[in-house]
């Protein structure tokens, strides 16, 4: 249904600051309390404010669910690629192969109280930002599922 | 270094994945993909079932670079990583799983052809039998657990996919409810053995348990949440429903999905707790259940109507074999002459019927679907002279129920026969119920058969042809596997059962098979 | 007998859920008693690490001391994902079962009967 104008225009402002503070818990979840679910969960909150916001019909028109599916299924594939990865450099699954100097997230961390380095971790964050990705595909898609059954007033 | 362990639940984890891009492709391509995977699937089950058979326990741990060192160098003696343990036992499971699966991918590409939704079908397939092998190999007590909720999920979804009529949605929520409960008692169980012991790994907290009261209730929540899952007799009530509304190749693997429970119950009580809890008395527990279901399980099917809810209150009695079979085993553990006379026996017959009944189970189940799917209707008041236009399925439906009788040239025979023997020695009154229970079953069957294939042909179903082909390959496979396994009972005996039910039975070789010899 | 009363809170909490499940007659009641019966599991999870005067188990500029159980946090994680995913399946089958039968109660749900 019509929401009024102040929510509209409040929904449309405060929608980047919440992609940009769920990017933020996604990408420190090596370092920080967060990581993939957290940070997904909230970057699908920021979705459902505008789907909340506006009528239905017209936040179909930004928010298409062929997009979320694929969204889903992107960050499903992006996990399991970086898995089998590790089997072709011949070690076990899911071995940690960039955590000791690797090309990306590559340096190395002394064990105790330390000052944070985003650079560490090796496979970590990219496992973190497939599961975000996949996060926040698989509850768009639950969202406009079950808000398309409401009949809508005006 | 083996790698075919990892490969069991990749192949499938990965054909989940990208089924719904390949489905955006085309529905030919979606079709090749999913037969391509399950054909990969069978292969790396294979391999890995003759490495076990030839070399003996195998160790997988995940995210080592060497992944068959289950011990770090640094750990100081205790195993940390998340570890595959397969020994012959669940070396059998990943065998009987992998044929359900390859009869019922088969048979899923004719009989779901004209429905749609399919990419969310064969993804939610493969993703439940992702669950499956990893419930039959983890050795780690939190990752049985979230496999068994991935079973659950995609049990539970799967069961209701035709919700044009409303029914199979009921069935589904009743499923998923059951699950869900089942799944929480035993997360509880986990933690309280973590809080004791502070590990998750089944071989270590063996090496370390010590029988008090919170172990007692931790196996008590155990034992009571994977008996509702697999469907005996206090909390059956959901089989009947769920079995009869699900399509029919679901229903075959949802069978492997219970198998796997009860699997997970022998597991618990030979493995972890062994000789350290009171053997007797839970094996006389796991005894009593075993007899209650295959009673009430037969007697309830005789006046069903629909055909479908009758081979589901049958699937809750043979499960009561399995449980009489392995429950004595239990009782006589402490006891080495009485163990060495008929407990292994007992044990093997056990363990030999899984594999009959989820062959037998699944091509029953396959059939019955095939009827539906050709007149329409489940009801065995309505059906009638099929036998004249369908002699295939006429054929498979005749092997299948001689062999749930147990009628000697096929493989019910065998394993009831060794259950029978061992259990009359322990007990006579037990080995004459289940006679009694057989003799009932046989009685059943006569009348689906004679009310589905006797009598004339019936006007209304003059177009009835027989299935397409794919269905009848995934029948036909199970039906030559449930002759040759009836003819040659020495031979599979001898090669798969006896080194699984030793397996179960060595208690110290799992352990010493993890922790070094330590 | 304070330190064993969060065990008292966990048994008292499964209790209602299990009362709400068997007494109540609405689907979505029931449901609900279902996510009760998950908060009381993660509870208990939670409680099973917690060490006297512990800090947090977080490396980054930690001050000196004992820190608390760090896996039974991930495995409560863990229970939290599986219970969203299992209350979202259950309420889309609500939903279809109230197109199809018209009623959510469970009195008027029975079209599977022996």
């Amino acid at each position: 249904m019509q929401m009024s104008s102040i929510v509209k225009t409040t929904a449309d402002i405060l929608f980047p600051f919440i992609l940009i503070y769920g990017f933020y818990i996604i990408i420190h979840g090596h370092l920080t309390p967060g990581g993939g679910f957290q940070g997904g969960a909230i970057l699908a909150s920021g979705v459902l404010l505008l789907l909340l916001a506006y009528r239905y019909s017209e936040s179909t028109q930004i928010v298409r669910q062929v997009m979320m599916k694929t969204l889903e299924s992107t960050g499903l594939l992006l996990f399991i690629i970086a898995a089998l990865s590790a089997m072709v450099i011949g070690a076990g699954y899911f071995f940690n192969w960039l955590s000791p100097g690797g090309f990306i997230f590559g340096d190395i961390v002394t064990y105790g109280s330390t000052v944070a380095n985003l650079n560490t971790g090796g496979l970590i964050p990219i496992m973190n930002l497939a599961v975000g990705i996949e996060v926040v595909g698989a509850i768009s898609v639950i969202l406009l599922a079950l808000l398309s059954g409401i009949k809508e007033k005006i | 270094m083996s790698q075919y362990a990892a490969l069991l639940l990749a192949i499938p984890l990965l054909a989940a994945f990208a089924m719904p891009l390949t489905g955006l492709i085309g529905k030919r391509i979606r079709n090749s993909w999913a037969i391509i995977a399950m054909l990969a699937t069978v292969t790396a089950a294979l391999l890995l079932v003759w490495e076990v058979l030839t070399q003996g326990t195998i160790v997988y741990a995940f995210g080592a670079f060497d992944s068959a060192q289950a011990i770090p160098f640094d750990s100081g003696g205790v195993p940390i990583r998340i570890l595959f343990v397969i020994d012959a036992m669940s070396a059998f499971m990943i065998l009987t799983a992998a044929i359900m699966m390859f009869a019922a991918t088969l048979y899923s590409i004719s009989s779901e052809s004209e429905q749609t939704g399919q990419d969310g079908y064969y993804a939610l397939l493969f993703l439940l039998m992702a669950g499956i092998f990893g419930m039959v190999s983890t050795g780690d007590l939190f990752n049985f657990f979230v496999f068994l909720e991935i079973n659950s999920l995609a049990g539970a979804a799967l069961a209701a996919y035709r919700i044009k009529g409303g029914v199979a949605v009921e069935g589904g929520l009743k499923y998923a409810f059951i699950s869900t409960v089942a799944g929480l008692f035993f997360l509880i169980a986990v933690g309280m053995l973590y809080g004791q012991y502070n590990s998750l790994n089944i071989a270590y907290i063996a090496s370390v348990i010590d029988f008090t009261g919170l172990s007692l209730v931790a196996v008590v929540l155990m034992i009571v949440s994977l008996a509702m899952k697999s469907g005996s007799v206090p909390m059956h009530f959901w089989t009947p429903d769920t079995y009869s509304s699900a399509p029919s190749s679901i229903t075959a693997l949802l069978i492997v999905s219970s198998m796997a429970s009860l699997y997970a119950i022998f597991r618990i009580a030979f493995s972890l707790f062994g000789l350290t809890m009171n053997v007797v008395t839970i094996g006389w527990v796991i005894i009593i259940l075993g007899i209650l279901s295959m009673f009430i399980g037969v007697s309830m099917a005789l006046p069903q109507k629909d055909v479908k809810r009758l081979m589901a209150y049958h699937s809750v009695s043979q499960i009561g074999y399995m449980l009489v079979g392995l429950g004595v085993g239990v009782a006589v553990l402490g006891d080495a002459q009485m163990l060495a006379q008929f407990g292994v026996v007992a044990m093997e017959g056990g363990i030999f019927h899984i594999i009959n009944y989820a062959l037998y189970k699944g091509l029953l189940f396959l059939i019955a679907g095939a009827v539906i799917y050709r007149c329409g209707t489940a009801n065995l008041n309505d059906l009638g002279g099929l036998g004249h236009s369908m002699k295939w399925t006429m054929g498979f439906f005749i092997i299948a129920a001689l062999a749930i009788a147990g009628i000697p040239p096929f493989n019910g025979f065998a394993s009831k026969l060794m259950i029978y023997e061992s259990v009359f020695i322990f007990n006579p009154f037990i080995a004459v119920i289940a006679m009694v229970v057989s003799i009932m079953t046989l009685a059943s069957f006569v009348k689906v058969f004679h009310s589905m294939f006797m009598g004339p042909k019936l006007p209304q179903y003059e177009t009835v042809k027989e299935v397409p082909m794919p269905m009848l390959i995934g029948m036909g496979l199970l039906a030559v596997l449930i002759i040759l396994f009836g003819l040659f009972p020495d031979l599979v005996v001898n090669t798969l059962v006896e080194p699984a039910a030793l397996a179960l039975l060595d208690r110290s070789g799992y352990i010493a098979s993890v922790m070094g010899g330590i | 007998m304070i330190e064993q009363i969060p065990y008292l809170a966990v048994i008292l909490i499964a209790g209602i859920g299990i009362a709400t499940i068997l007494l109540k007659k609405n689907l979505i009641k029931m449901i609900m008693g279902l996510a009760i019966i998950e908060g009381a599991a993660n509870l208990f999870l939670i409680i099973l690490g917690y060490r006297e005067g512990g800090i947090a188990p977080i490396f980054t500029n930690a001050p000196g001391g004992e820190m608390v159980l760090p896996t039974v946090q991930a495995m409560t994680l863990t229970n939290i994902v599986i219970g969203f995913a299992t209350t979202a399946l259950l309420l889309a089958f609500a939903i279809i079962i109230y197109r199809k039968y018209g009623s959510v109660e469970t009195n008027n749900i029975r079209r599977l009967r022996e």
